[in-house]
């Protein structure tokens, strides 16, 4: 068991709430069952809780870490948190769960597996929990767990709880959510976080720590549409490896192995791939999220911006591009306004040209005559790249689906999109 | 696990070595900010893997403190000669001398806090405009706020409250004159982890990390190691102990641990039952409840 840790996998999570539905305490609960907190950390936050004068621990002052954080008892910011179980590595992205932070939740959603959505028994469906879920729903997150947390507040009812899962499924309806799971769960007392609740014996399905270390996450990335952005070219300059010329990305998608034929985009250029390696070490296959280096059979020009893909596999090609776009920066957009556009390891302007709708995020409506783009603003957008993108939609890949808009003048990045 | 599916490790190996190449790709003149920790030692690893078999494209930049631990300069000439790297050392002395930094007094005096004044000296002169570290967020609380790339102005300061978001794998590392990035390549990482990725990796470390006998001092319920750099209270005796290192940084303030830990197995499971933080044996952090957060935003590591 000794090197256990070999066989581990890495989860990634993100969870939203506000500072009352007991979110905070849950993620305490969470890395102070799993021993990941430490004795120093823990005596720091119980100084400042009683500094502050409060009777109980105040376990979000470990995940507030910033000074203005700490003093007006808010999270302003997306904050990481670790911890782990013999059978997998989990990162926290805690994002503030309050309507302006919008783009907090994005932020933490990007990356996610999987989202935790914390639902008060006695409050049930909120406005914030649809607006959580959009956001999960709208960044495809593959996997969401609505915890129905302060059961005990609610005599751990059966007849409660399910009316709660009943509301959130007619709710999730509307949304492309494709695997949920629910656990009525009680943070502050630790029943179903870590441990099966006694007080609910009503409840036969598993613990959330269970759920979280068990959950399938193995097909999460694309492993079918294969997908290379060239992000560097090796040139060693050295005698031995005086020809080398590799080609070093992360892969989006697919499966590449030795002897594969590869198409080069744009140039269209075919040709077999000879290597692929790690580091020193020569690999037979390698696939998403692999960070690799590839040398092909034939000398090609290749640069960064460049995809490598299969001929009869390729990505979309154009300058224009359907996106769901989230306004980021506290100025509003300026119309006519020009971006510098990132998307893979490829660079462009652009330009927004129509803005066709915002989404109301608490009701789902679609708002069709406002035309302005505000912090914290979802809304279908056209944007024209000064360049050919090679693109999928962001439904079928994530990392060939997402664009971020960066502010000419400031260098901000302003906002974030998902090609539709 | 199926077969087309990440460990932990190798996840987190692939992430960093993305974020190294990006800062070739997006930046003129990067450099790794080099401690002789094991953290700056595994990201002088990745970087070695991420570019094979080219060499590393940054030099390596050593804030010198002077007051090192010998084993930790030794190391640091042995890799440099190893990977053909570029060494450049910015002397925290040599500010002194020249009036740029003020020596601390009394018997807490560590010349921590004047390595950011050396650093932002050693970045101007030499015109980097992204400096790589090894922090991770897991260490402390204002490094859990850390973006991967993260913007200074020209003063070489943080502004926390106002940092870029980062999604998916894009990253943005536009900038103005005169500014420049922090860029932390091991964010996610955790003491653990980086651990065990030594192990699996077998990366050879300084064997200040390793149980030895050494003279210390008790200060503050921890250990120092014994030095001529140190300011001793005539209470304080230097006495015979067998320890390690849990980090490394300057003499005067890294704390030792009581371990017989003598290899990175026994150091896996040392830190598997740990019950304090690795930076609890660090003096620099104890100085307030947001020291580190107060040294970020001028312009620390």
């Amino acid at each position: 068991m000794q090197d256990g840790y070999l066989n581990m996998e890495l989860l990634r999570f993100t969870t939203a709430g506000s500072v009352d539905d007991g979110k905070s305490t849950l993620i305490g609960r969470l890395l102070y069952d799993s021993k990941s907190i430490f004795e120093d950390q823990m005596e720091a936050v119980q100084a400042s809780s009683q500094k502050k004068g409060l009777a109980h621990v105040d376990l979000s002052l470990l995940t507030d870490g910033l000074k203005a954080e700490r003093e007006q008892g808010i999270t302003i910011d997306v904050a990481y948190r670790y911890f782990a179980t013999p059978k997998r590595k989990f990162i926290i992205a805690d994002t503030p769960g309050h309507i302006q932070y919008t783009r907090n939740m994005v932020t933490g959603a990007s990356t996610a597996n999987l989202a935790l959505i914390l639902v008060d028994a006695r409050k049930g469906i909120l406005e914030q929990t649809c607006r959580h879920s959009f956001i999960a729903s709208l960044l495809k997150i593959p996997h969401l767990i609505v915890c129905v947390n302060k059961m005990d507040l609610v005599d751990y009812q059966e007849e409660r709880y399910n009316e709660i899962v009943a509301a959130y499924k007619s709710f999730a309806s509307k949304l492309e959510i494709t695997d949920v799971h629910f656990v009525p769960i009680s943070a502050l007392n630790g029943d179903n976080v870590v441990d099966k609740s006694a007080n609910m014996p009503w409840y036969q399905g598993s613990t959330l720590l269970y759920l979280l270390e068990t959950i399938h996450i193995g097909s999460d990335h694309n492993h079918i549409d294969c997908r290379f952005p060239v992000q560097q070219v090796i040139r060693p300059h050295k005698t031995k490896f005086h020809d080398f010329r590799g080609y070093a990305g992360r892969i989006s998608g697919g499966i590449f192995k030795k002897g594969d034929e590869v198409m080069v985009l744009p140039s269209g250029f075919t040709s077999k791939i000879k290597s692929i390696q790690v580091g020193e070490k020569l690999i037979e296959e390698a696939f998403a999220p692999m960070s690799v280096t590839m040398t092909l059979e034939d000398e090609i020009d290749i640069s960064r911006g460049d995809m490598i893909v299969r001929s009869n596999n390729q990505p979309q090609n154009g300058q224009d591009i359907d996106v769901m776009l989230c306004w980021f920066n506290n100025k509003a957009y300026v119309p006519g306004a020009k971006f510098h556009l990132k998307h893979t390891s490829n660079d462009a302007r652009a330009i927004i040209k129509e803005i066709n709708y915002k989404v109301d995020i608490n009701t789902l409506h679609r708002i069709e005559d406002d035309k302005t783009l505000n912090m914290n603003d979802i809304c279908r957008v056209k944007i024209r790249a000064t360049k050919p993108l090679l693109f999928d939609s962001y439904r079928k890949n994530r990392n060939t689906g997402s664009i971020i808009l960066v502010d000419e003048a400031t260098n901000e990045t302003v906002a974030a999109g998902m090609i539709v | 696990m199926t077969k087309y599916n990440l460990t932990h490790l190798e996840e987190l190996e692939a992430e960093s070595i993305f974020i190294l190449r990006e800062v070739a790709a997006q930046f003129e003149n990067p450099a790794i900010l080099f401690s002789g920790g094991k953290d700056s030692i595994l990201v002088t690893y990745l970087a070695y893997k991420a570019f094979y078999p080219a060499n590393i494209p940054f030099p390596l930049v050593h804030i010198d403190t002077g007051h090192n631990f010998q084993e930790t300069l030794d190391y640091r000439d042995d890799l440099v000669k190893r990977l053909g790297a570029k060494l450049i050392v910015g002397s925290v002395e040599e500010s002194i001398k020249q009036g740029k930094a003020v020596e601390e007094k009394g018997f807490n005096a560590s010349r921590n806090a004047l390595q950011t004044v050396t650093l932002l000296d050693t970045i101007e002169q030499h015109k980097f405009d992204a400096a790589i570290g090894g922090a991770r967020r897991d260490e402390e609380k204002a490094r859990a706020k850390e973006r991967f790339f993260s913007h200074r102005d020209e003063f070489g300061q943080w502004d926390p409250k106002n940092q870029r978001p980062e999604l998916w794998n894009l990253f943005n590392g536009r900038k103005n004159m005169g500014e420049h990035f922090r860029v932390f390549p091991i964010s996610n990482w955790t003491e653990m982890d980086v651990w065990q990725y030594i192990k699996k990796e077998n990366i050879p470390l300084p064997n200040l990390y390793f149980t030895h006998e050494r003279m210390v001092i008790e200060r503050d319920g921890g250990l120092l190691a014994d030095s001529p750099h140190l300011n001793k209270r005539d209470t304080e005796v230097p006495f015979k102990q067998i320890v390690r290192f849990r980090t490394i940084g300057d003499m005067t303030c890294t704390g030792a641990v009581l371990s017989q830990a003598n290899s990175l197995d026994e150091i896996i499971q040392e830190v598997a039952s740990s019950r304090q933080t690795e930076r609890g044996t660090r003096a620099d952090d104890k100085r307030s409840e947001t020291a580190m957060e107060d040294r970020k935003k001028l312009g620390y590591f």
